[in-house]
């Protein structure tokens, strides 16, 4: 008899811990339908194949590079391992991690995040951290990362965090469960929309331009980490009109840049050279390009690679070929759909646009 | 003893206090009432009842209060 | 460590793992040990207070027990030469040697308490009172912190002196399982505040490991985290939007503030005794009841009797009785018999020592004259309701209602609402809102807010509400079953995969439902700075 109850006890245990990872599974929220970023750290994983190049950064690589134009124009496979408000020892441990799974022959690093020394923001972290798969990285980074009314249980069973999503559970929440909505393309968030950029006003005076020493840190551990693992470390501006990027940033990196021996290009300076046109290239005013945006600077970015690095030209190989066409159909379909629905609704309905009225 | 009855009827003319054994326990007597008891019993009898004594073994029945006057007389 | 922290859930599980793997006889120190760490979380600083506390209770309690000692063996010693009256003035002498060091410890702990919760109180009073005589001169407060607890160990520790004083209690020689009484960490917060005789029969006991006591226990914590976590915190921030704003909030927000805060304190308060008590289950260890379904209560009497029940015992026998029977009071009493008049003479006692204990139980709740009024207000009605007991005899001898069960919902529901009348000042900062918001009860016609949906604009939403329900609704049911007997009880007696699957589903709902996390402030226990 007291054997039973003891059998009966640890099924229950069991039991209950296996509802609790379903139910964690069911609360976590899917990034399905808006705010579709959030769901960007998890897509890696689903990769087959090792990448040459990986981008590494906020919404300036996400929204700016366009993985299949590097593969059709030059061959190149990529991949952009971003994040929205991406934080630079955010980064370093993503770069930790992704050199953990492949050695790319380039890691490319949009500088826009020194800014931030200290952690910013719950949802953003969130959206960072929660997509990572655990290991010595991750755990790092959440610690690196958390606000004052953080903990590190609510990171490792973010059940603490979500139950309360139980009152706003949709359908999504059943389908996504296990794996999230495909949207992306190689880490690329699409935007096919346009809306052009106005005048853009001057940066408001800072009390102090000097970039955080922990920042300095995290770059120094960048460098140190692309050495020693014999890869190729970039360090980019992307050509967004906002947020503003100071003349006294830029000093700052260009200096460093040249100090420990590292390419840095800033896009902001080569906009003609590119053919970037703000009235048809961003679709958000010039936060971020859009699709021709993306792709007009991808090209001009993958020539410089051709001409800097010693890159193979993969469309050859049969393998890569077929993986990168079938990542070529979703990205043409994914168009459609969107132009579709352009059409349709003047505006990107099912792709977090929000319905432009007047005001706008 | 009978003096002690008459005290108790004063305090409520319909309870049978010869009988009854949970004045105490059904609420009978309250705080009041204990308090009133006190004063009349240090009155009659020149007992003192102290405050630890205060306990329903010692005020759930007449029988018990009048044991416990005794044993404080001797003492 | 608040209750609902995860480190305060960690530091129990270590406690409860380390418990039952070291050998019996060390299980108390253990205790000993993870009280003192766990009172240290607060400030390693207040630590202070609790040996301070301990040490001169100890020693003095030594003292008395040395004088009782002395007094045995002169008495034994001298039988047969000293008489009645020769005994009696000795003991007498005994006893106020002891009477004098009694004093002086309570002087001084009590003393710690008065300094450190009602300095700033005085400073106020007294600032007050030179403006009122037209002076200019304001007294600085003071920055002085309440250690954690206070109101609540203080008590119960002179609680244990006068107990050795009186004779009732062996002191305690060992000063590890005395400082452990004091201590003791799951009721050090908010109580129940405990007797010696009570507690020691179980806290200092080689426990073994009783399976039963674990699993009732952990059920008992897991009902109080659900009333703490699903209910209390969930209805605070519309209790908060009400109370904080009264210019805004009257009328009928008054009376939604007023049951809300019933169900939140409640759920609150004995959420928060479960837990203690689960607690000390898992442990081994037998704590007091606090409550007994105190919203059954069909009086104001009655109630005092069910809520805070430890609190309402210890100033009955340490405060209301040591009042109204010591002599001086018996002398007024005789004094009023003969020159004011029979009935006078013989409820002027227990009147005074009443109006005193109530003001003690006001003052007790908080340094601030809202709390004084409350306390006042409750002894005034207590009386009041005393004095009309012919006018009820009548009543219920003419209208045979007594045993009807719509007179009983009508007397529990008058209580109930009494009773969260009252609780306005505890609401609100100051006496003249409190009784400015209930007169906007009858004078402001807004009751249209509860059907117009303004109700979901006070912090709380439509899934909260139902939610809350659900809740008030199990709270109801287990209430009710509980008449018939612990309800654990008639749960173990039910298969086991149903025991299994109602604590699962009280788990659940706790990690689920629980209002906590961000976007939810994490509430304090409301008696936690007492």
């Amino acid at each position: 008899m007291k054997r039973k109850k003891r059998i009966i006890g640890i099924v229950a245990v069991l039991l209950c811990i296996a509802s609790l990872y379903l139910v964690q599974k069911l609360l976590m929220p899917k990034y399905s339908a808006d705010i579709f970023e959030g769901a960007l750290i998890e897509d890696y994983y689903n990769e087959t194949t090792e990448h040459q190049v990986v981008f590494i950064g906020d919404c300036e690589v996400y929204e700016n590079f366009s993985p299949i134009t590097l593969w059709e124009e030059y061959g190149i496979t990529s991949y952009i391992r971003g994040s929205a408000q991406q934080l630079i020892w955010q980064s370093y441990y993503l770069m930790e991690e992704t050199l953990s799974y492949e050695k790319p022959d380039v890691i490319v690093f949009n500088v826009l995040s020194m800014q931030y020394g200290e952690p910013q923001n719950e949802a953003y972290n969130r959206m960072t951290l929660d997509g990572m798969k655990w290991s010595g990285s991750k755990i790092k980074s959440i610690f690196d990362s958390m606000t004052e009314e953080e903990s590190f249980v609510e990171y490792l069973f973010p059940l603490f965090r979500y139950h309360s999503r139980w009152s706003e559970l949709t359908a999504d929440d059943v389908t996504y469960m296990f794996s999230k909505k495909r949207m992306f393309h190689s880490g690329y968030l699409m935007r096919v929309d346009k809306k052009a950029a106005g005048s853009v006003p001057e940066g408001k005076i800072l009390d102090n331009y000097q970039f955080d020493d922990s920042c300095y840190e995290y770059l120094d551990k960048m460098v140190a980490l692309c050495e020693e693992q014999d890869v190729q470390l970039v360090f980019i501006k992307a050509p967004s009109l906002y947020p503003y990027w100071y003349d006294e940033w830029e000093a700052q990196i260009e200096s460093y840049a040249k100090e420990k021996g590292v390419p840095y290009v800033n896009y902001l300076e080569e906009i003609e050279e590119i053919g970037l046109d703000f009235s048809q290239d961003t679709y958000d005013g010039g936060l971020h390009l859009n699709l021709s945006g993306a792709e007009k600077l991808t090209r001009y970015f993958g020539n410089w690679l051709k001409e800097n690095y010693d890159l193979t030209d993969y469309r050859e190989n049969e393998e890569l070929a077929k993986i990168w066409s079938e990542k070529k159909d979703f990205y043409d379909e994914m168009k459609e759909d969107q132009y579709r629905e352009l059409d349709e609704f003047g505006y990107l309905k099912s792709y977090g646009a929000r319905e432009v009225t007047n005001e706008d | 003893m009978e003096t002690l009855l008459e005290i108790l009827e004063e305090l409520h003319a319909d309870v049978d206090f010869k009988n009854c054994e949970t004045l105490i326990d059904s609420a009978i007597l309250d705080s009041f009432d204990i308090v009133t008891l006190i004063a009349e019993i240090d009155n009659v009898f020149d007992v003192a009842i102290p405050a630890e004594e205060i306990i329903p073994e010692n005020f759930n029945s007449a029988k018990a209060l009048y044991a416990l006057i005794q044993r404080l007389d001797e003492e | 460590m608040l209750f609902t922290s995860y480190n305060f859930i960690l530091f129990l599980v270590i406690v409860f793992i380390l418990y039952y793997c070291i050998p019996k006889k060390f299980r108390w120190i253990l205790l000993l040990f993870a009280s003192y760490f766990f009172y240290a979380q607060a400030g390693v600083e207040l630590l202070l207070f609790l040996l301070s506390t301990t040490v001169s209770t100890y020693i003095v309690s030594l003292q008395l027990l040395r004088l009782s000692g002395t007094q045995k063996a002169y008495i034994a010693k001298n039988k047969t030469v000293l008489n009645k009256e020769a005994k009696k003035a000795y003991k007498s002498k005994i006893k106020k040697k002891q009477w004098k060091w009694l004093l002086a410890c309570l002087f001084f702990n009590f003393g710690v308490l008065a300094i450190f919760k009602y300095t700033n109180f005085t400073i106020a009073n007294i600032n007050s009172l030179i403006t009122a005589f037209g002076g200019t001169k304001q007294l600085n407060f003071l920055n002085l912190v309440l250690p954690m607890g206070i109101s609540f160990y203080m008590f119960q520790t002179m609680g244990y002196l006068i107990d050795v004083y009186r004779g009732t209690v062996q002191a305690e020689r060992n000063i590890g399982k005395l400082a452990l009484f004091v201590s003791f960490f799951p009721q050090l917060v908010q109580g129940p505040i405990s007797r010696y005789n009570d507690l020691s029969r179980t806290l200092f006991e080689k426990q073994a490991f009783n399976s039963s006591n674990v699993w009732f226990g952990l059920q008992r914590i897991l009902w109080g985290y659900l009333k703490k976590m699903v209910i209390a915190d969930r209805i605070l921030p519309a209790v908060n939007t009400i109370i904080n704003a009264p210019e805004d909030y009257q009328g009928a927000y008054v009376l939604a503030g007023m049951i809300f805060y019933a169900i939140e304190l409640y759920a609150d308060f004995t959420g928060g005794i479960d837990i203690v008590i689960g607690i000390g289950q898992i442990f081994g260890i037998e704590m007091t009841e606090n409550f007994n379904r105190p919203y059954f209560s069909k009086n104001i009497t009655e109630y005092w009797r069910r809520w805070h029940i430890t609190m309402g015992t210890w100033f009955k026998d340490y405060l209301f009785y040591p009042i109204s029977i010591c002599k001086p009071m018996r002398k007024l009493s005789k004094w009023s018999r003969n020159h004011l008049g029979e009935a006078v003479g013989r409820k002027l006692p227990v009147y005074i020592s009443t109006l005193v204990v109530w003001f003690v139980t006001g003052l007790w709740h908080g340094a601030s004259w809202n709390f004084i009024t409350w306390g006042v207000f409750n002894g005034v009605i207590i009386l009041l309701s005393g004095e009309c007991a012919p006018l009820y005899q009548w009543f219920h001898k003419r209208f045979r209602v007594e045993n009807k069960i719509w007179y009983s919902a009508f007397q529990i529901l008058r209580t109930f609402l009494l009773m969260s009348s009252l609780r306005l000042f505890d609401c609100y900062r100051d006496v003249k809102t409190a009784f400015s918001m209930f007169g906007t009860l009858f004078t402001k016609w807004n009751y249209e807010v509860f059907f117009n949906g303004s109700m979901l604009e006070l912090g709380i939403s439509t899934a909260d509400y139902m939610v809350l329900l659900l809740g008030v609704l199990l709270l109801l049911l287990v209430s009710l079953r509980q008449r018939k007997g612990s309800v654990r009880q008639q749960m173990a007696e039910k298969p086991i995969t149903v025991n299994l699957l109602a604590v699962y589903l009280l788990f659940m709902a706790i990690i689920i439902l629980g209002a906590y996390g961000i976007g939810y402030d994490a509430s304090q226990f409301i008696y936690n700075q007492f």
